[in-house]
Formats: structure tokens, sequence, C-alpha cells
């Protein structure tokens, strides 16, 4: 044997030697001054979407989890990002009860994109909703309409905003899980939780008259009231110059066949808003 | 007023922008074109040293950067901004670190190393922590130290710069280096012919093809000065410092090492301290910041030129500090307009 | 007179005061409407106290303050309120407006009673009928003035200074002022004075305005007050900049001129305490300069309150060219509108248009660290260190680097090679601290 392979052969025996000596102080250190980590603490953690949404009020997943676990939370229901059979889990888990609450989604309440609403001026400057809305309070016509910068696509911890090629933010129900963050950070405040169930949405927020609105948008609720007439008033109703759907009663999706702009919108199993992707895709 | 057609502003043309709606005109692409004209002079000064293949490998250097910026930023789907003119900065000054014989194949690939792994991995201008050109060439220098540490003899303009036997030159640096001690007759020589110090300022002595002309560069660094885009601190920081250590190393060690004036006449540090040191991207904003940053790069420099086993350190002294640059920065942040130190610091 | 302390940092923009600077001011026909915001200054919306259809008389109440920092609104005309709508102001923030239609008659309220002995008020009464007349400072910020001269009993005032620097470029509302109106901005800052009891009066101009200083300088120094010529350089007429330049003093970091025994007032400001006092008239009308290179007669107007910026333009003549931008205020401070239904307002000191040549672009260009922006930045605050933070969202960085400091002058930005948007940015990461700071402090009360 060439003594460089003899020095080779040293090498790794001295290398082996440190890393089991290395390993076992760590153990000895751990046994002697580690606490022992509660692991349902870990299995409830693992449990939880892990995208730190903030929904349940705490600081994150990892918060509500230790939460849980220490009995400072008792509803695991809080969580809106999980599903139903993580939340089973965790209460069998835990031993305890989560409150029943209805499935949420988020919706962007307008309609109008470039093609229906025009920009007022050309904005320059930071690429966000908030920063454009100091600028003259936003470029757009419709002083309620959505600046389409993407604030609240950024926000999303579960990516299921998207802003349309025709630059209005539009939510993917399947990927939302109403968490609400998106809510928070619309400074338009167009962003609304409704119930999952419902497919039904007047997609405008804009309280002004319906002449001025229409002249910045041609998909803003004119107050014509069609859709009340034809829905009734206990699933439709007027406030101010702006239709509103009774979310604990919603109106069939066929009003929406009733409305002259096209803001008031339907679609099955409430993915209404791929009505409104088809139309800005169109 | 009702009667006559009073024209007014279109509002759906409008733009709105936040304030200020005034600019002072100056850009990015103006301040690097600026700095290219105020390395011109060297180049000229080398090209008139080294004869036209200076000029070929300032070329290749400049045009595979540019090439290379290209390239990466479409494949990175990053906007071109070739227009900006860093990318040929970068492969100019890469091209006077460079011998006037260097192979261009290996200039060429300086050029990539520069762009590509000094500046563009990191994201492109302004994002890049050391300066590219030094990037390649410390690189180069690395990769290839034969082909680095070639020099050609000063053939002037008409000469063609070809290493070949008995044409060779190392730079009075590399001299002193061999010779072990300040032995003048045996560093202060190009190719045998003795040469003083008037040589040395005016660039006709061995090195890279941009670094040799004091003149030159002291021309170009001075017009840089006036129009505001270096701050003096640095260079006067970089190259005083310099200055001071080696003539105190001189004065106690008078036949061991070499005395100011050779150190300062001679390698890359006038090239090093008003064009590679003053880089904005990776120097420190203010100006005790830059004076720290250029002392920084003097004392480097030193310890390599006198103590270690390279001839020349300006290069590894530059890149030393621009990794410090960050931390100087925050060393040196200044305090807010009528801060109170004890109501201040508590917040 | 102590030699004035300059503030180092600072640029020189283009001055473009030369179309406006030798223009007079001129009155303004009166116009068939008026649309007057409520909320016009810093501070709580004030009440409205009249409702759609009611008549109103020249300088009659529409909404009354509410609150201590508030300020009233006055009919600028008599008319009929035809309808209380919602109107964005030129910052673009949207508030309940009244349409005042007017009926040509311009008849006048009831005015409030004339203290011609001001000498002899008492401060207090003579701060209610600041307060009455609904004065806010004219230079910008709009700062109820009457708040700005009750300064708390802990805070020891010596000096009033009028503020007459006017460094925003293009505006010359201010040096028109103190050319044709020199005797009622000194005997407001006499009643301010008188209220805050200081004897120290200090009036700053720009040496660029030299005939203001030479006018004001002989009808004050017979009053005791001192003109004082300041060094061109933007941002002088900033309060604490100014403040720095007349007296030395540095007003503490997130500390007010008060902290500092001082009070800065506008010129505008100071002429409009004089008409309250002496004459009973509240504040329904102000000197505008309508300018650019598109602006066919641009010049100074005293514009009452509610008009729209498009009638405004009418006043100067209209657009002899493309227009790209109108600013309300200057080009370094202005907000840029795109609604010319926009209303001028109490502090709208200029209407600027901007051909499309002159308007520069931002972009999100990286930072080359090229320092110009903290050369520039009059309150020495790391600009570049802090737009890097801010694109990345690091508010709470941006709070460790004096974000709130930023007085929004626009120096960082002007200087920037890379026409990085700094102030909007600024804005914004003022906007968040401040917003976390209330988030923080409310968490920290339950």
């Amino acid at each position: 044997m060439s003594p460089q392979v003899v020095q080779a052969i040293w090498a790794v025996v001295w290398l082996l030697v440190a890393g089991v000596l290395s390993g076992l102080v760590i153990g000895v250190v751990v046994k002697v001054f580690g606490a022992e980590p509660d692991p349902r603490l870990e299995e409830v953690e693992g449990l939880l979407p892990g995208a730190n949404c903030g929904a349940c009020g705490f600081a994150g997943c990892a918060a509500f989890a230790a939460a849980l676990v220490s009995g400072k939370a008792t509803d695991p229901g809080l969580c809106p990002s999980s599903n139903a059979a993580a939340v089973a889990r965790i209460c069998a888990l835990l031993g305890l009860t989560a409150s029943e609450r209805e499935p949420k989604v988020a919706v962007v309440m307008c309609g109008g994109d470039r093609d229906h609403a025009r920009d007022a001026a050309l904005y320059n400057g930071v690429a966000d909703c908030k920063d454009a809305m100091m600028v003259a309070g936003g470029a757009k016509g419709c002083r309620h309409g959505c600046l389409g910068l993407a604030t609240c696509a950024r926000t999303c911890p579960f990516q299921a905003i998207e802003i349309t090629p025709t630059g209005i933010a539009l939510v993917h129900p399947e990927r939302c899980t109403g968490c609400g963050k998106c809510v928070a950070a619309c400074p338009r405040q167009l962003i609304r939780l409704v119930p999952r169930r419902a497919t039904i949405h007047v997609l405008c927020s804009s309280p002004a008259k319906g002449p001025a609105k229409r002249a910045v948008c041609q998909r803003a609720c004119i107050a014509c009231r069609k859709c009340v007439k034809a829905a009734g008033e206990e699933h439709m109703s007027m406030k101010g110059f702006l239709a509103v759907v009774n979310y604990n009663d919603p109106p069939p999706d066929s009003v929406a066949a009733e409305c002259p702009t096209g803001c008031l919108v339907a679609a099955g199993g409430g993915a209404r808003t791929d009505a409104k992707a088809e139309v800005a895709h169109a | 007023m009702s009667d006559t057609a009073i024209r007014l502003p279109d509002p759906r043309r409008l733009v709105v922008s936040s304030s200020p709606h005034a600019h002072s005109g100056e850009d990015v692409r103006a301040i690097m074109l600026t700095v290219v004209a105020a390395l011109l002079p060297a180049c000229l000064a080398g090209v008139w040293v080294f004869g036209p293949r200076a000029l070929l490998v300032l070329a290749v250097c400049t045009a595979s950067a540019v090439l290379t910026e290209a390239i990466l930023a479409r494949l990175l789907r990053r906007p071109v901004r070739l227009s900006d003119g860093s990318a040929v900065l970068t492969g100019l000054l890469l091209g006077m670190n460079l011998s006037a014989g260097t192979p261009l194949w290996i200039g060429a690939i300086g050029s990539v190393i520069a762009i590509g792994l000094g500046k563009m991995i990191y994201g492109g201008l302004g994002y890049n922590p050391f300066n590219p050109a030094l990037v390649g060439r410390v690189a180069l220098l690395l990769a290839f130290p034969s082909a680095l540490t070639t020099w050609v003899k000063p053939c002037g303009p008409g000469g063609w710069a070809v290493p070949v036997d008995g044409m060779t030159a190392a730079t009075p640096l590399g001299q002193l280096a061999m010779a072990g001690g300040w032995i003048p007759e045996q560093v202060m020589t190009v190719a045998d012919n003795p040469i003083g110090l008037r040589e040395c300022f005016l660039g006709n002595i061995g090195g890279c093809l941009g670094e040799t002309s004091t003149l030159a560069l002291l021309i170009g660094g001075i017009f840089l000065i006036a129009r505001r885009l270096i701050r003096w601190q640095v260079p006067l920081g970089f190259i005083g410092t310099v200055a001071l250590i080696t003539a105190i190393a001189h004065a106690a060690a008078p036949d061991r090492y070499a005395p100011a004036a050779f150190h300062l006449l001679t390698g890359g540090l006038f090239l090093g301290a008003f064009f590679m040191a003053t880089d904005m991207v990776t120097s420190p904003i203010g100006r005790l910041g830059g004076f720290i940053f250029g002392v920084g790069c003097g004392l480097i420099t030193c310890v390599i030129r006198l103590w270690g086993s390279y001839p020349e350190g300006v290069s590894f002294s530059i890149l030393i500090m621009n990794a410090l640059t960050p931390l100087i920065d925050r060393w040196t942040a200044g305090k807010p307009f009528g801060s109170v130190p004890a109501k201040g610091a508590a917040s | 007179m102590p030699k004035p302390v300059y503030f180092s940092g600072g640029v020189h923009p283009h001055e473009g005061k030369a179309p406006t600077a030798a223009a007079t001011i001129a009155a303004a026909p009166l116009l068939p409407l008026y649309t007057v915001p409520f909320h016009q200054h810093i501070g709580a919306p004030p009440k409205p106290v009249v409702a759609k259809g009611d008549r109103v008389l020249r300088g009659q109440v529409l909404a009354e303050a509410n609150g201590v920092v508030s300020a009233p609104v006055h009919a600028p005309t008599s008319g009929v309120v035809k309808d209380i709508v919602d109107i964005a102001s030129p910052m673009g923030r949207l508030g309940p407006s009244v349409l005042l239609e007017a009926d040509g008659q311009d008849a006048p309220a009831e005015p409030l009673a004339p203290i011609a002995a001001w000498q002899d008020a008492a401060p207090d009464v003579l701060r209610q009928r600041i307060a009455q007349a609904g004065i806010v400072g004219m230079g910008g910020a709009a700062f109820p003035a009457a708040v700005k001269l009750t300064p708390p009993p802990s805070k020891r005032i010596d000096t009033l200074i009028l503020n007459g620097v006017e460094c925003e470029p293009c505006l010359t509302a201010d040096h028109r002022l103190m050319l044709e109106a020199p005797e009622p901005i000194l005997t407001g800052a006499l009643i301010m004075a008188r209220i805050l009891g200081v004897k120290t009066i200090l009036v700053g101009i720009e040496q660029n305005k030299p005939d203001a200083i030479a006018l004001l300088d002989a009808a004050a120094a017979p009053l005791g007050i001192r003109v004082q010529g300041l060094r061109v350089r933007y941002p002088q007429g900033a309060e604490k900049q100014l403040i720095y330049a007349l007296t030395g003093r540095k007003v503490p970091t997130g500390g007010l001129p008060m902290d500092v025994g001082v009070v800065v007032q506008n010129v505008g400001t100071s002429a409009a305490v004089a008409a309250a006092v002496r004459e009973g008239t509240p504040l329904y009308e102000r000197v505008t300069t309508i300018t650019g290179t598109p602006v066919a007669n641009p010049g100074n107007w005293r514009l009452r309150v509610g008009t729209s910026y498009a009638k405004a333009i009418e006043l100067a003549g209209g657009i002899t060219g493309e227009t790209a931008k109108v600013i309300s205020g200057g080009p370094m401070m202005g907000f840029s509108v795109y609604d010319l239904d926009t209303p001028v307002m109490k502090n709208t000191s200029g209407i600027l248009l901007m051909a499309p040549a002159e308007v520069s672009q931002y972009q999100s260009h990286a930072c080359i660290r090229c320092g110009r922006c903290v050369d520039a930045c009059p309150m020495h605050i790391m600009a570049e260190a802090l737009g890097v933070q801010i694109e990345n969202e690091r508010y709470d960085l941006a709070e460790r680097t004096r974000v709130l400091d930023c007085i929004e002058c626009g120096c960082c930005a002007y200087a920037c090679p890379a026409h990085r948007p700094l102030v909007q940015h600024m804005r914004r990461a003022k906007q968040e601290v401040l917003a976390r700071r209330r988030a923080r402090e409310a968490q920290a009360k339950h």
C-alpha cells in the first residue's frame, strides 16, 4: 500500500471518530438539558396548512398549534384553511370539538376590467394598489373599481388570486380557503368573504348614482332594480344605488340574466368567478 | 369667457405620478458613458505604449461583455438594458486590467465571468456586491496564472505586442518581488533597459495595458471628480495610505522596501483607486465611508505588496473591501437632521 | 443680524418663476358653480351645517369645526346648495363637498365683528377669531392656524417666523402677495406675535426675490420685524430648514417647531389673519399661481375656494399645447390630478401644467448606489437604503432607518439617476409604519 492510500484511510478514520464523538456529545446534551417535545404538537402542526394566514387569530400555524395543544385555543374549526379531515383528526387527537363553520370564499366585488371600465389617466409609479391610491386616489375612472395592481394577489398565501390579462383581480374559488387576508389588503375594500355555496354576486361596489357609474364603467350596477323585481325582496335588495344579494338566502342563478349591464354574475357550483374569467379572456 | 373656445387639457391623456414632478435630468446611462469617456485617455495611452493589439484586447473584452449581458438578460428573463452602458464599462475595465499580449479567448472568458458571475447572477446592475471587472480579472488570474502574468514589452503604437521569447518584460512590481529587495538597477528596467520614474509616470513600462500611464489615469480621474461622479475621498484614502505605509517601510529598511514614489507610479494603483474602488454599486455611499473604504484598500494593497507572495494587491484589496461595504455603510450612516442623542437612541 | 446657517443637502431645480413673477394678482370673475369640500385641512373633518336646497350668503359657514384640530369652511359666494356629493381632493381623498350654485348677487353674510383695536384685544379673542375664520396653513400643509398659535403651556415660544421663502419652483403667489400686500402680511404677523406673546418676528425670503426682500424690509424695519434674505436652495422653505437658517435651532426628530420655541406661518396665512381680525373676513379666497409651458397666459389670480381647475385654467387663457400633467401645487411637492373638476382649496398655492416633454418617467430600475439621494436629502436620511427596504416591504427596517423623518420634499427622487419613485416609497412606508404603530398601541392597551 502506498503511503498516500494509508494517509487517506487515516483521514477517513479520524473523521469518523470525530463525527461519532460529536454525535455522542450532542445526544448527551439533548438528553440532559433538552425538553421533551409534545408529539401531539408536531402532529397538529403537520395537520395545519402551514400557510400562516393568520385567520385563526394567532401569529401563524405553529402558534395556533401550540395554543391548541396547551389549551389556550379550544376550537380547531377556527382555521378556515384546513379541510374537514384534518380538523377531525386534530379534534380526535386533542379531544376537542370543532365548531361548525360555513365555508367561505373571497369575491372581488368589481367587474370593471380594462375592457369595460376605462382608466381616467396614465398611472406612472410603484405597481401596487396601495401606492397607486396615494397618487390622485388611483387612476381608474371609477373610484371604487379594482386597480388591478395585485396587492391582494401578493398577499394571498394560497396563490388563489389572479390578475387577469385585462387587469382585474379574480379569485379562484377552488384555491381560496376564505382566510380573509386579501380582504384586509385591498385599499378599496372591494373583496368580501361570502358563503361558498352562494353562486351569484353583484360585481360592483360603487355607491355613486347610476349615470355617474355608467360614465366610467359599462359593467356597473346602475340601480335599475330589475334583479330585485325578478328575485324578490327576500333574495335581493337595494342598498343606495347598489343591488345586494342576500347571502343568507341567495336568488337562483337565472336572475343574472335580468341584469342589463352584466354586473350580476352567476355560475354553477360556486365557481361564478369563472364567468368573469371568460369575459376577461374573450 | 364662454364665447371663446378655450382649450383645456384632455383628462384621458394625463399622467399621474407621485411627486416630485421635476427631475435633474441625470441618468444611469449618462453616468456610465461619462466614466467610459474618462477611461479613454488611459486606453489611448495603452494603445500608444503597447500598439494596436491593446486595442484588440479592449475590443474583444468589451464586445464579449456586451454580448454576455444580452444573452444572460434574455435567459434570466430580465429586461435587456444594454443601453445603460454598464456592460461596456465592465468589459473595458477588464480589458484595461489585462496585458496587451493576453490571448483573446482568455479576455473573452474573463468578460463572460465578469458579467455572468460578477453581475448577472446577483440580479444585474445594482445588485452585485463585488466589482464585476475585478471578479473577472481575479478569476482569470487564478485560472490562467502564467498567461495573466506574461507581460509584453512596450513596443510603441507601431508594434504588435505578442509575447515571444526575449520580448517579455516583467512589470516593475514583478521585478521587485523577484529581486527580493530594493535593488534599483534590477527593478527599474524594461527588458533590460534602465528606466526612471518619468517612464513610470508616463506609462512606458510593462504591465496591464490600462494601468501603466499614471498621467492618463490622473486626467480621467480628475475629470470624474470634477463631474462629481466619484468622491475624491476614495482615491485620496487609497493612494494616501499606500504612500504613507510604503514611505515608512522604505525609511525603516531602504534596501528592502521600495520608495513610495515607486509604489505609487507602478502597478494598478491609480487605475484601481480612481476607477475600480470608486465603482458606485460596490463602494460605500457616504464621504466618510468612502475614505474608510479607500484606507482599507490601501492597507490591504500594502500588506500584499510588501509581505505577500503576489507582487500586486490592488485587485484583491478592492474585492475584500467590497465585501465590507455594507458594514462600512452601516457604521457611517448619518444622523437625521435634528437627531437628539438621548431621545433618539431609545427608539 | 446673525448670518443665516444653512442645511446641507438640497437641490436646485429649474426655478421656472419668470413667466409669472411679474404678473400682478388678478381678480377672478364670479363663476356659476363652486365645489367646496368640507374637509380642507389636516385634522378632524368639520360638521356640515347646510343641507341640499339651502340658500347661503358669501362668508356663511357651510361646516363648522369639529373638535380642536379642525376648521370651519365658508361659502365663497351667495347662492343655493345644489347638492352635497363626494368629490376627490387633489390628494385623491374622497369627501363630501357642497355644490354651490351662485346666484350672481355675491351677497355677503353678516360679517364677524371687526376687531379694529387688535393691539388691545386679549390673545384668546384673537385666537378665537382666527379659528372662526377657518384659517389654515396656506403654504401647503393646511394645518389649522389657530392650533399652531395655541402652544401648550409647557412650551415657551420666543420667535414667530413668517415663511416667504417660496422655494417651490414655478410658484410666485407668495412673491406677488409680498409685493402687493406687504401691509396685511406684517399686520398679521404682529397680531400672531401678540397672541403668542413673542417679541422676535423674523421673515425668511429666498434671495431670488430681491424686490420682495427690499419692499418688505423697508416696511418691516419700523415695526421691529426683521427680514432675512436666504440662499436659493430647495427646500429652504421647509419648516425645519427655515427655522435652522434663521435661528440656528434644530427641531428634534419627531418634534415640532414649538419644541425649539418657534412658530412658523406662511405669509399668505398671515395676510388672511389680518383680514379676519381687522375686517372680519373669513378665509374663502386665496392667491394661486396658474402656470406651466402649455398655459396660454400664466399668472396669479385671487381665486375663491371651490373654483374648479378647469375654470382656473380657462382664466389663464386655456392651453396652447399638449398637456401631459396637471399638478396641484409646484413640481417638487405638488399632487398630480386627472380630474379637472378638482376644486381649488385653501392650500392650493398653484396649478401647474406640464407638456409631455417635461414629464419624467419613473421606473423601477435597480439602485446603483450613487448616493445622489443621500447627498440631496435635507433631513440626512439614507434614502437609498430605505428605497431597497421598502421595495422588499421591510417596513420594520424602514422604521429603524428613520423613514418617519422624511419630509417628502422630493430631493432624493429629483436627483436619482435611476428614476426610482423614492418619494412614493417613503410615503407608503410612513403610512405602513404609522399603521403598525397604531396597531401595536391598540394591542398594548388590551
